[in-house]
């Protein structure tokens, strides 16, 4: 059948379009000195030699946990009492969580740049000039996307009904959010963490117009020094995203009931 | 409570029911008033149903007994105490809702003991308990699955049980039965009379289906705009209704010309004594159910009278028929007859009809 053709062919082309990039990195990574030198992992075990390297991992490693851990605590609560109590404000809601994917990024350094002069001054000894700060402006930046999915999330459920029930079975509103809703939207609230990692870790703009430190600036500033471990770098965090990826799609099917029957059919396709 | 019912029930019932009581509650929706002075008290262990089209303020009424959304004036007593300002859910009320309200994410008795979870129940208690429930409604098989895996009346039915399982002081019902088809409503509504009787708990049942609110309350409440136009028991409500609007709604109704005079109506040349004998005299419109008004057999094409008309049409309802007489001047009427008779009446043959001498409501409307 033609369809089958096209699907192979739409396979072939979307799996180059990824993997390509990917083969390139691991294989210049993995390129000795020299043209007839033998492929060596040298670079990749060069890694761990850099400490202002591992320290940039690990800032951000922090950032991206912080990042999605605020937003969706700030979001889920937000949205949900919008959909509650103030439906008339969703648009507005709606409207402020899309903006920062219109306003350029530079823009945004420009606006930010003297708040962050505040914010360096006023931060506790231990925070000054640590690129953990870094978490207002990544949640700004990251709340276009965990909106969206969260909206998807919260669109799949009766959020009033569910709500109101467990109101009257007696539950708070922390319990409504942890032990009703949460459960309910677990997926969304996944997808949404996902995508604030996956931002995170790859945001360069900000953090190096900024004068702070992450992964991206730190490999960056690498790369004119010693190329080959930079692109090891680039290369081992691109594996770590997929890997997180799958994790989290392993982790988010498991136990969630209405992923049964149809649901489920449609995840593992 | 798994004992059948017996007896001793309504001793049961008297113990477990507490009185709850609406005083002039108001409700404001910006202009809207959804309802304008609400008074209405539930005896212990009662069921009481609100019966109103859509807007009239049932719902509204029965959300701020439980307490999801605020009164704008008046209160709410249960069991004496006061309970307008007190959060849904510290009220102790059980609620059933109009949409499907089980937690996905959670099985059948995971559900009903959801509530006893909160109450920091043990675990074998509130299983226990919680499988006493199901099986009140009879959904034992049932109690691992979960919401997607029911059909709408089962899920209804353990929505019932968790509302149950909390040992609430009130039941509230908002219209648990319209998402369902009309076999399965029928079913589940005398279930749902069953299981009161069974628990006692008072309960308020909201529905926009008076069928279902005559055939399942102790007392039915008609409300429109806001207010109470009449409570009383459902046979009550249906044949002395207190306003046009109440014998309109609750119930088929013909509207026929008539003239009052001294206490009677005369209607199509038959009199008939007044509900209400204050009316004053003067033409007027008189109320009449279509049960009331008989087809007295088929008359020859020439043969003319008030009550003389051309049927022209004929409604098979079961064991009974209704069929839809021209009476010429006085406009078409409704009369209802048993099936087997029915044939007689078909549509283009002429009839002529009486009317039972019960008492009328008249209005000049």
């Amino acid at each position: 059948m033609s369809f089958r053709v096209v699907k192979a062919v739409l396979y072939v082309l979307y799996g180059a379009f990824f993997l390509v990039p990917l083969f390139a990195l691991v294989e210049f990574s993995t390129r000795g000195l020299g043209l007839s030198a033998p492929r060596t992992l040298q670079y990749w075990r060069e890694i761990f030699d850099h400490p202002e390297l591992t320290h940039a991992i690990v800032v951000s490693l922090e950032l991206a946990v912080i990042t999605s851990v605020a937003t969706l605590l700030l979001l889920v609560p937000t949205m949900v009492w919008v959909r509650l109590r103030a439906k008339p404000l969703a648009r507005l809601v709606e409207f402020l969580c899309l903006l920062p994917l219109t306003i350029p990024a530079i823009v945004i350094v420009v606006g930010l740049a003297p708040v962050y002069a505040w914010v360096t001054y006023l931060s506790p000894g231990a925070l000054k000039g640590s690129a953990l700060v870094l978490v207002f402006v990544y949640v700004v930046l990251v709340l276009p996307f965990a909106y969206r999915a969260i909206d998807a999330g919260l669109s799949a459920i009766d959020v009033a009904t569910l709500a109101e029930a467990a109101r009257s079975l007696g539950a708070g509103w922390t319990t409504v959010m942890f032990r009703v809703i949460a459960p309910n939207i677990r997926s969304a609230l996944l997808n949404a963490a996902l995508l604030s990692v996956a931002l995170t870790l790859g945001e360069f703009t900000v953090a190096s117009l900024l004068n702070y430190v992450n992964l991206q600036v730190a490999v960056n500033q690498l790369a004119q020094a010693n190329a080959g471990v930079s692109v090891a770098v680039a290369a081992a965090l691109l594996l770590f995203t997929f890997l997180l990826l799958l994790v989290l799609s392993i982790f988010g099917g498991r136990g969630r009931p209405s992923s049964r029957g149809t649901a489920r059919k449609g995840r593992t396709a | 409570m798994t004992e059948p019912t017996g007896p001793a029930e309504p001793e049961a019932a008297a113990r477990a029911g507490v009185e709850v009581r609406l005083e002039a509650l108001r409700r404001e929706y910006g202009p809207v008033t959804a309802l304008d002075g609400l008074d209405l008290t539930l005896h212990p262990g009662e069921l009481v149903a609100l019966l109103g089209p859509s807007g009239c303020g049932k719902t509204t009424a029965l959300r701020l007994v439980a307490g999801l959304e605020e009164a704008d004036g008046g209160h709410v007593y249960v069991g004496g105490e006061d309970y307008t300002r007190r959060p849904a859910n510290r009220r102790d009320m059980g609620m059933v809702f109009q949409a499907y309200s089980l937690f996905p994410h959670l099985t059948a008795v995971q559900n009903v003991a959801f509530g006893l979870r909160l109450r920091r129940q043990g675990a074998r208690e509130r299983l226990a308990r919680a499988r006493e429930m199901l099986d009140l409604v009879g959904l034992s098989a049932q109690a691992d699955r979960y919401a997607h895996e029911m059909s709408g009346g089962q899920q209804q039915r353990v929505a019932l049980a968790r509302a149950l399982a909390i040992r609430p002081k009130v039941l509230l019902l908002d219209e648990p039965l319209s998402a369902l088809d009309a076999k399965v409503r029928a079913q589940l509504r005398d279930e749902i009379r069953r299981v009161q009787l069974e628990v006692g708990t008072t309960t308020l049942f909201v529905t926009h289906d008076q069928e279902e609110a005559l055939a399942i309350a102790d007392r039915v409440g008609v409300m429109s705009a806001g207010r109470l136009e009449q409570l009383g028991a459902p046979t009550d409500v249906y044949h002395r209704p207190s306003s046009p609007f109440v014998a309109e709604f609750v119930g088929l109704t013909n509207r026929l010309p008539c003239t009052v005079s001294g206490g009677f109506a005369e209607v199509l040349g038959v009199r008939l004594p007044l509900v209400d004998p204050s009316a004053p005299d003067g033409p007027a419109v008189a109320l009449v159910r279509p049960e009331a008004v008989t087809p007295a057999g088929g008359v020859p094409d020439d043969e003319t009278g008030p009550l003389v008309g051309q049927v022209i049409a004929t409604a098979f309802l079961g064991a009974t028929s209704r069929i839809t007489v021209d009476l010429g001047a006085a406009g078409t009427v409704l009369a209802q007859l048993p099936t087997a008779e029915a044939t007689a009446y078909a549509a283009g043959s002429r009839a002529r009809l009486t009317l039972r001498g019960d008492p009328v409501l008249v209005t000049t409307g």
